[in-house]
């Protein structure tokens, strides 16, 4: 690569919200140059499949997020492997490690997130892992042999994903969670005890209302022998992770003025406070439909969708985000549970229903007659009709009960709703109705 | 008009109402739209649609022995008189697509047909979250998502060839 580069378009980063820039930029732009660099060495690959890969369902190749050719097909230069020092938003530069200057036109920070380390004695030692990228499942992957027991500090997605992960590779895992229950952001008390109970049938324990205080080490081996909770009690492990969360990777940000709360600020059309420079992803704070102001929502499809409407705009093409929300969908150990938007009432100016059954679970949070939460468990496959009528802020007073009774659907909304959606519109001609002849043997005719 | 045509003007099932597409990208889209006043609700779409999609293409062996068993990606509604099959409608601004977390869908720019790459997709179901008309099914013994790929390789999707009452119409859109 050449000492000082310009480029029409930089991208930090390379997962989601990267490329869902870079194929937005591709669409209206074929020509300008892209650049994206990343500090992982390799092409971008679905972080959501590492826990797919440590519990070996998953091979390097299958967690490709693009096919090998994405980079040469779209004309776009994958530096990969190199970290950003500098960020100059004044003179639209940024300096590379080890040399290396880009002059840019728009830049996007799609830097991601950062896993939480808590303070906690011990947490350097050998045998204490975050998991976040390709690199910490490659690692605990090489870690493995002779480990029996391993403890998960922090009960959310990312640690339960890896208890399943662990427990599918025979290891006895730990849960550890300083909330009442696991999975507290994302889902609500009910669907959190169904996902307690299938970790536990499948044999992981969890323990919550309590931190872990200390990682205490084998005394001849300098490895983790075991964890000490804050009420005393300890348990011997060989292997702990970190997975209290996720914060925004917002470092690069420092001395450039770029407004940051609690992740990068960005209007709604994820433009920061600096001219042209975008942000989207974990790294971001974007605007969350459901409570009307920013917020950080790291999941995969608002990092994606986000970029892509950066990247509209970053090639002139005025675009505004509708707003993400919470999205989650988990299946882990065979349950499969949706959720969505406010989980859990904020207070009592909140209307519940709800419906159980079986294993089946369904709850939808209103607010002045609109949907703004929802937890299904079990029957998903019509979940994304009452996610949409959320998003598009549709009225529900008249057909809510349905929304949570076994036979819903499309027609438990009124017909104005599904007739233009599925009909052929007027706009369409007869013309271009396509037929061919009359198949034979017609079993009921007119 | 600003000079970009934005394509759904529906409130309803535009996950990304303002997403615009640029002037001179006129995508032809093929659809099946219904019928509704003329469906009688008696599912042979739903029959030939799991026939179709069946290992051994007849009818007994799919519907009595094939394991896994073929689906329908097709879903009969039915609210009496009311009645109607549902399936993937191959949104242009494809919420299924974006959400995918594995990059197993994606959308041909030339047919505008959403495919699915069934090698890559994990059953994580994030695109049934997001799916407006709930068009997608879990095949669950291996775990993956199946829905409407518009009957590749036929002529005409197989839902409407065998519709009785023509209630089911593949027609040609520009969007």
């Amino acid at each position: 690569m050449a000492k000082i580069e310009k480029v029409e378009y930089l991208i930090i980063g390379n997962s989601a919200g990267s490329i869902g820039a870079a194929e937005a930029i591709r669409e209206t732009d074929k020509a300008g140059a892209i650049t994206i660099i990343s500090d992982e060495p390799y092409p971008a690959y679905s972080r959501p499949l590492i826990s797919e890969y440590l519990a070996e369902r998953c091979s390097l190749e299958r967690m490709l997020f693009r096919s090998p050719d994405f980079y040469k097909v779209n004309n776009i230069q994958a530096v990969l492997g190199k970290t950003v020092e500098r960020l100059d938003t004044e003179a639209h530069t940024i300096e590379l490690d080890k040399g290396g200057r880009i002059i840019w036109e728009k830049l996007l920070l799609a830097t991601g997130g950062l896993p939480v380390v808590p303070q906690i004695e011990g947490v350097a030692r050998r045998g204490v892992f975050t998991f976040t990228t390709l690199d910490d499942a490659k690692a605990i992957d090489r870690f493995l042999r002779g480990v029996a027991g391993a403890v998960v500090i922090g009960g959310g997605l990312i640690g339960v994903s890896i208890t399943e992960a662990l427990v599918k590779r025979g290891i006895k895992v730990t849960v550890v969670e300083m909330q009442e229950r696991i999975l507290n952001t994302i889902l609500d008390e009910e669907a959190s005890v169904l996902e307690e109970e299938a970790l536990r049938q499948a044999g992981a324990s969890i323990v919550t209302g309590h931190t872990v205080a200390k990682i205490s080490c084998d005394s001849t081996k300098d490895a983790v022998s075991s964890v000490t909770l804050d009420d005393g009690n300890s348990i011997p492990c060989n292997l702990v992770i970190l997975a209290i969360g996720v914060r925004p990777r917002t470092e690069l940000t420092s001395g450039t003025g770029i407004k940051i709360n609690r992740g990068i600020v960005v209007d709604r059309y994820m433009a920061t406070s600096s001219p042209d420079v975008y942000a989207c992803g974990d790294a971001a704070e974007a605007y969350d439909f459901i409570y009307g102001e920013n917020r950080l929502n790291p999941v995969w499809p608002n990092a994606y969708i986000g970029g892509r409407i950066a990247g509209f705009n970053m090639a002139g093409v005025p675009t505004e985000y509708s707003g993400g929300t919470a999205v989650n969908s988990l299946r882990y150990f065979g349950l499969d549970v949706v959720s969505a938007g406010m989980v859990t009432p904020l207070d009592d100016g909140y209307e519940v229903l709800s419906e159980k059954y079986d294993h089946t679970y369904k709850k939808v949070v209103l607010k002045d007659g609109f949907v703004v939460g929802m937890v299904f468990a079990s029957d998903i496959e019509k979940s994304g009709i009452v996610f949409n009528l959320m998003k598009d802020r549709v009225k529900v007073d008249g057909f809510k009960q349905a929304l949570v009774a076994d036979n819903f659907g499309l027609v438990s909304l009124p017909e104005k709703i599904w007739r233009p959606q599925l009909e052929m519109p007027p706009s369409v001609s007869a013309s271009s109705i396509i037929s061919t002849e009359q198949p034979e043997g017609i079993l009921m005719g007119e | 008009m600003t000079g970009w045509a934005r394509r759904d003007s529906m409130a309803y099932g535009s996950y990304l109402p303002h997403i615009a597409i640029p002037k001179g990208r006129l995508i032809y889209m093929r659809r099946i739209y219904i019928k509704e006043e003329v469906c009688i609700g008696c599912h042979l779409c739903e029959v030939y649609c799991q026939l179709q999609h069946s290992q051994s293409r007849d009818l007994i062996k799919a519907f009595k022995r094939e394991s896994p068993r073929p689906l329908s990606r097709l879903r009969m509604e039915e609210k009496r008189p009311v009645s109607f099959s549902v399936r993937c409608q191959h949104c242009d601004e494809s919420p299924c697509v974006y959400a995918c977390l594995t990059g197993a869908l994606s959308r041909d720019p030339d047919s505008g047909v959403v495919n699915v790459d069934e090698e890559r997709c994990i059953g994580c179901w994030t695109c049934i979250l997001v799916c407006p008309f709930g068009a997608i099914r879990q095949e669950s013994l291996q775990r993956k998502m199946v829905k409407c790929d518009l009957c590749q390789g036929e002529d005409m999707p197989v839902c409407v060839t065998n519709c009785p009452n023509e209630a089911l119409v593949y027609a040609e859109t520009d969007i």
